[in-house]
């Protein structure tokens, strides 16, 4: 199963951590808020992802099995 | 269902006024007799999904969801769903719920109605701003003449352009602040009271209504192939009679025009889809959720306004309605609004940072709310490139500001 990083925007304060654990995927904005490549993480790269997330102090990254839903606006 | 039968069955309405079919030219509202007696009685809701999914219907709440699929996925829950009107419309340039609910209350409440019944909904709570006093008074007076076998709820949410969001909406409902959440959960599957809840816009149910009644055939018999149907729209600026229009979906933008009376002045561009929406100049362009209809909104820009410091004034109301609590949101939105002011006073070139700070937004927060914005930035730059140059070159506009784009309050 391929797996996603998904970033809880509202719970992100921008501490940025996460883009120094990560730079392969994730990188910072103007505001230095997280930008998540949102393509699928491959095996290799998963050690990575986790570390990312499990140091993010406002468990704002959560590493998901992808899954469709009906987008809504 | 209602159970009033006293009206004989009404023939489908024939021209492209479906919705709006019934208003009285003294604006008063239908009141439930007089509706019956143009509709016909509300009939049972058993293959409603399907009939609403072959119709085509999609959602006029502004993200142009399938209808039918959302009924779908609400009724294949397991819990029991609540039903949500979406009545809120705070887009300030944005009026035909106000005008749907103000006038043919009984047309929403039907549509409601059916859909609560198909996907299983006890209790049907009906949305709208707390400042909207007449629409209240109106649908108060609506719901007391009916005998329908649902709970009905009249909810006040607070104004403010993002407390129409589904999440922010059911928020409100549930007693917190008006401001969205983050999804999943989707409302569909786990809104108000952690219950599925079926969130649809006052038009979306109201087109729901007539569909129960005569079918998906019918409905189809107006519009395009993808988007059939017809839509309200609410039109502004530069047009001599400006208000609500029913039109059918695929319309050119021309044809819009001169139902109502024709321009007012000359017209430099037309914003289509509101304050989320896009500038254009091509008058044939067919109205449709593709080409950027949004929830309905269209306004004619007269020549003789300052297009930039309209379309900053939005940049920085847009910027100020931020629920603030995404970090690109809160801070990206503050940026392009500062940006377009420099540009519009002709101070200072920022629209290599403009263009990427739009890019930067689009998709970063908890709603769409940035991403439409973004949409509207983006587009202004394009559309009024030349003028920019000219704002630079002279460090001021031949015209003012006239406030022909409305924001809230104002
Ligand atoms: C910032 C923002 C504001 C919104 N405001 C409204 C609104 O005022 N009324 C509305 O019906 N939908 C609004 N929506 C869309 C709703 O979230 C939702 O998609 C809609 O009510 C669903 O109904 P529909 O499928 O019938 O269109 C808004 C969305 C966003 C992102
Ligand atoms: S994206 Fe903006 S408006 Fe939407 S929830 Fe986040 S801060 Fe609020």
């Amino acid at each position: 199963m391929s797996k996603l990083l998904r970033l809880d925007p509202i719970a992100c304060d921008g501490h940025g951590l996460c883009a120094e654990l990560f730079p392969e995927r994730i990188r910072l904005d103007d505001w230095g808020f997280p930008i998540v490549d949102q393509r699928s993480i491959p095996p290799a790269l998963e050690e990575h992802a986790r570390r990312a997330v499990a140091d993010c102090p406002k468990i704002a990254l959560r590493l998901v099995t992808a899954r469709t839903v009906p987008g809504e606006r | 269902m209602t159970t009033r039968t006293t009206a004989a069955p009404a023939e489908a309405p024939h021209g492209v006024a479906r919705l709006l079919a019934g208003m009285r030219d003294d604006g008063r509202p239908v009141g439930l007799q007089e509706h019956l007696g143009l509709h016909g009685p509300l009939v049972g809701g058993s293959g409603l999904i399907e009939r609403v999914t072959a119709s085509g219907l999609r959602g006029r709440g502004g993200g142009g969801f399938p209808t039918g699929t959302k009924l779908r996925a609400v009724a294949d829950q397991r819990k029991r769903p609540f039903t949500v009107v979406n009545g809120t419309e705070g887009e300030p340039a944005s009026r035909k719920d106000k005008a749907l609910l103000r006038t043919v209350p009984h047309l929403v409440l039907d549509g409601a109605l059916t859909a609560a019944t198909a996907v299983g909904s006890r209790e049907i709570i009906i949305c709208i701003a707390r400042s909207a006093a007449r629409e209240r008074a109106v649908l108060a007076a609506a719901l007391a003449e009916r005998r329908d076998k649902v709970h009905w709820r009249l909810a006040s949410i607070p104004d403010g352009f993002v407390s129409g969001e589904e999440t922010a909406l059911l928020s409100a409902l549930g007693g917190r602040a008006a401001k969205p959440t983050v999804k999943p959960p989707y409302p569909f599957e786990r809104g108000l009271d952690n219950a599925p809840s079926l969130v649809q816009n006052a038009e979306t149910l109201a087109h729901v209504a007539l569909i129960a009644r005569h079918g998906p055939g019918w409905f189809r018999s107006l519009g395009t192939e993808t988007e059939p149907g017809t839509a309200l729209v609410s039109l502004s600026g530069a047009v001599r009679r400006p208000g609500v229009y029913e039109i059918e979906l695929g319309t050119p933008l021309q044809g819009l025009i001169a139902q109502a009376g024709g321009p007012s002045e000359q017209i430099d561009a037309y914003l289509v889809g509101g304050y989320f929406g896009g500038w254009t100049r091509e008058a044939d362009l067919r109205l449709t959720a593709s080409s950027g209809l949004g929830a309905g909104v269209v306004v004619a820009l007269p020549t003789a306004t300052c297009a930039l410091a309209e379309t900053a004034r939005i940049a920085r109301y847009l910027a100020n309605e931020s629920a603030g609590q995404c970090g690109p949101c809160a801070r990206g939105l503050a940026a392009l609004a500062g940006g377009l002011e420099q540009l519009a006073s002709g101070k200072y070139d920022d629209r290599s940072r403009l263009a990427r700070w739009a890019q930067q937004v689009a998709g970063r927060g908890a709603c769409h709310h940035p991403d439409g914005a973004a949409r509207f930035v983006t587009s202004a730059l394009a559309t009024f490139a030349a003028e920019t140059d000219t704002h630079l070159k002279h460090r001021r506009c031949r015209h003012r500001d006239r406030g022909v784009l409305r924001a809230a309050g104002a």
